[in-house]
C-alpha cells in the first residue's frame, strides 16, 4: 500500500494523478480463516485492523453482508465524546477519544477529526445539578471537563435562544473540550485501507445466513458465497445483532430499534460546537460542508425498517428549533435511520458467548460511532486471546444475570426507558 | 406513521398508542427466577413478526396486543386483553 502525502499527491499533479490505485481488494473467500468478523462496519474493521496490527494475526476474513461503512456507520450524527457518568464507560470511551486524537495518523488517511466540544445544555437548577454531578464522576477519573455559566454558553453558541422567555430555558452547560465530530465514511474506509494493506480479506456481498457447529463449538459459517470454516467467529453487526445471534440459538438482551438523523442545506458557520440536550434528548451539530445534523430519541419501538417515522421526526426537529430560532429558515434535504441494538441497560456488550468459539460485539444503543477505536481494539483483543481485555471486562454478556448491570441513566431492565 | 385498529376504538393513528414492550416479555407471578430473568432482560427481536403489547393511551387506555411485522411495518392481528377479553 502506498503512503498518501501531499509529496504524493503533487507527484501526482504531474502524471495527471495516474498513481491511484483502489484502496482495498476484492478478495474472492478462501476455505479457512483464523477469525471471521461478521459485520464491515467500523467497528468490524477496527477489530480487524488491530487484531492484524497489535496481535500479528494473518488469516483474518471480514464478511459484509452489502458494502462496507453502509450501516450505522453511515448513518450515524459523528459524534465524538467520552462525558460518560459510569467508570466501566468513562474507561472505554475516554480510551477510545485518546485514540481520535491519533486515528488519522495511525491509519494515514484522514477521518476529519474535528475536536470541537460536545456541550450539554442544563435547562434548569436540577439539569444543572444532575451536570455537576456527571462533571465531578468525570473529573474524579482523570477526564477533563467543565461547568459552563449561562453567559458562557451565549458567548460559544450566540445563536441559542437564551431568553427568559424562551421554550426550553437555559441555565448552563457541561462541556467536554476535546469532545468533537468526525468524517463517519472516512473512518470505515481507513481502517479498511489499514487493514487490508495488513493482509484482511474484506469480503463484500456476502451475508451470513447459518453457523457450523461441532458439538458445542462454532467452527464456521454458511454465507451466500458459500461454508467457510474457522477458528473463531466474532458478530461485529450492532442493529441486527440479535437476528445474527439467533442463527446461533442466543437470546440477546437486545431490542432493535430505530434511530433516525437528518441534515439541512449548507450554510455559513452557525454552530460552533456539538450542541446536546440530555433532557430533552436532542442533539445539533454542523458537517464541515456546511450542513446542520440533527438527531433525537429513537423510534420508541421494536424495528428493523432502516427508515424512520415522521412523528418522531417532527419531535427532535421542534427541540432544534426551540433551542436554535434561526434554524427554522432552513431547508431539510435529508432524513435516514438506522437501526440500534437498544440494550437493557443503555451500554454496549463486547465479549464471550455461551457458544464455544463465537464471541459477540453489539448492544451500542445510540452511543456506537464514537466507540470505534476502543470497540475495535477491545473485541481485537478478545479474538485474540479468548479473554476480554480489561476495558470490556465489565460489558460482558453475563452481567445481567449477575446482577452487574452498567445502568447509566438508572432506567431498569427495559431498553431505552429513559 | 402507522395505523393501529383499537379492538374497542377502530382505526387510529399511531400518535394515539404507547408501545410497553413484547409479549413474551410480560413475567408470570409463578416465575422461576431464571425464568424472570430472561422474560425481564432477553428478546426473541425477530427480524419479523413478533407480538407486542401496546396501550391505547391517548384513546380509550385499554392495552392490547398487536402482531407486527417489524421490516414491513404490517399488522396482521390485533386483539385486546385484559378482563374484557375474557368471554
Amino acid at each position: 500500500m502506498s503512503q498518501y502525502s501531499a509529496f504524493g499527491l503533487l507527484r501526482g499533479a504531474l502524471n495527471g494523478q495516474k498513481h491511484w490505485q483502489p484502496a482495498w481488494r476484492d478478495p474472492e473467500p478462501k476455505s479457512h480463516y483464523d477469525i471471521i468478523i461478521i459485520g464491515g462496519g467500523g467497528h468490524g474493521l477496527a477489530t480487524a485492523y488491530y487484531l492484524a496490527k497489535v496481535h500479528g494475526l494473518k488469516n483474518i476474513a471480514v464478511l459484509e453482508k452489502g458494502w462496507i461503512g453502509g450501516g450505522n456507520t453511515g448513518r450515524n450524527t459523528t459524534i465524538v465524546r467520552s462525558n460518560y457518568r459510569l467508570k466501566p464507560l468513562h474507561d472505554l470511551f475516554e480510551f477510545g477519544l485518546k485514540m481520535w486524537e491519533h486515528l488519522s495518523d495511525e491509519l494515514n488517511y484522514n477521518v476529519m477529526f474535528s475536536p470541537r466540544g460536545a456541550m450539554f445544555l442544563g435547562h434548569s437548577d436540577a439539569d444543572m445539578t444532575k451536570l455537576a454531578e456527571r462533571g465531578d464522576a468525570m473529573r474524579c477519573d482523570g477526564i477533563d471537563v467543565d461547568l459552563m455559566t449561562r453567559d458562557e454558553v451565549q458567548k460559544l453558541e450566540p445563536l441559542l435562544d437564551m431568553s427568559r422567555s424562551a421554550r426550553f430555558p437555559i441555565e448552563g452547560g457541561l462541556i467536554q473540550r476535546r469532545g468533537g465530530t468526525a468524517r463517519h465514511d472516512a473512518v470505515a474506509w481507513g481502517y479498511a485501507r489499514g487493514a487490508d494493506s495488513l493482509g484482511v480479506d474484506i469480503i463484500q456481498k456476502c451475508e451470513v445466513t447459518g453457523f457450523v457447529r461441532d458439538g458445542d463449538a462454532v467452527v464456521g459459517v454458511e454465507t451466500t458465497r458459500g461454508r467457510i470454516n474457522a477458528g473463531r467467529v466474532g458478530i461485529c453487526v450492532a442493529g441486527h445483532s440479535g437476528y445474527v445471534a439467533g442463527l446461533a440459538g442466543l437470546k440477546l438482551p437486545v431490542e432493535s430499534q430505530t434511530l433516525q438523523a437528518m441534515v439541512t442545506e449548507g450554510v455559513k458557520p452557525m454552530i460552533n460546537s456539538v450542541i446536546m440536550s440530555q433532557s430533552l434528548h436532542c442533539y445539533i451539530s454542523q458537517s464541515d460542508k456546511g450542513g446542520i445534523v440533527f438527531g433525537g430519541d429513537p423510534d420508541n419501538w421494536p424495528s428493523y425498517a432502516q427508515r424512520g417515522n415522521p412523528m418522531v421526526m417532527e419531535r427532535a426537529v421542534a427541540q432544534g428549533l426551540a433551542l436554535v430560532p434561526a434554524l427554522s429558515r432552513l431547508r431539510m434535504v435529508r432524513t435516514w435511520s438506522g437501526v440500534t441494538d437498544m440494550s437493557f441497560d443503555g451500554a454496549p456488550i463486547i465479549g464471550e458467548t455461551p457458544v464455544k468459539n463465537l464471541f459477540l460485539n453489539g448492544g451500542w444503543c445510540y452511543g456506537g460511532f464514537k466507540a470505534t477505536p476502543a470497540s475495535g481494539w477491545t473485541y481485537a483483543h478478545t479474538l485474540a486471546t479468548g479473554k476480554p481485555h480489561a476495558l470490556n471486562a465489565p460489558f460482558a454478556l453475563d452481567r445481567f444475570e449477575r446482577g452487574a448491570t452498567i445502568d447509566e441513566t438508572g432506567s431498569g431492565p427495559m431498553p431505552n426507558s429513559r | 406513521m402507522m395505523q393501529f385498529t383499537c379492538p374497542h376504538c377502530g382505526p387510529r393513528d399511531q400518535a394515539e398508542f404507547i408501545y410497553e414492550r413484547t409479549a413474551d416479555a410480560v413475567v408470570s407471578l409463578d416465575a422461576a427466577p431464571e425464568e424472570a430473568m430472561k422474560s425481564l432482560f432477553t428478546r426473541n427481536n425477530p427480524r419479523g413478526v413478533d407480538e407486542e403489547i401496546w396501550r391505547h393511551t391517548y384513546g380509550c387506555r385499554a392495552w392490547m396486543v398487536i402482531a407486527r411485522n417489524r421490516v414491513t411495518n404490517e399488522i396482521s392481528a390485533t386483539r385486546a386483553v385484559g378482563p374484557e377479553a375474557l368471554p
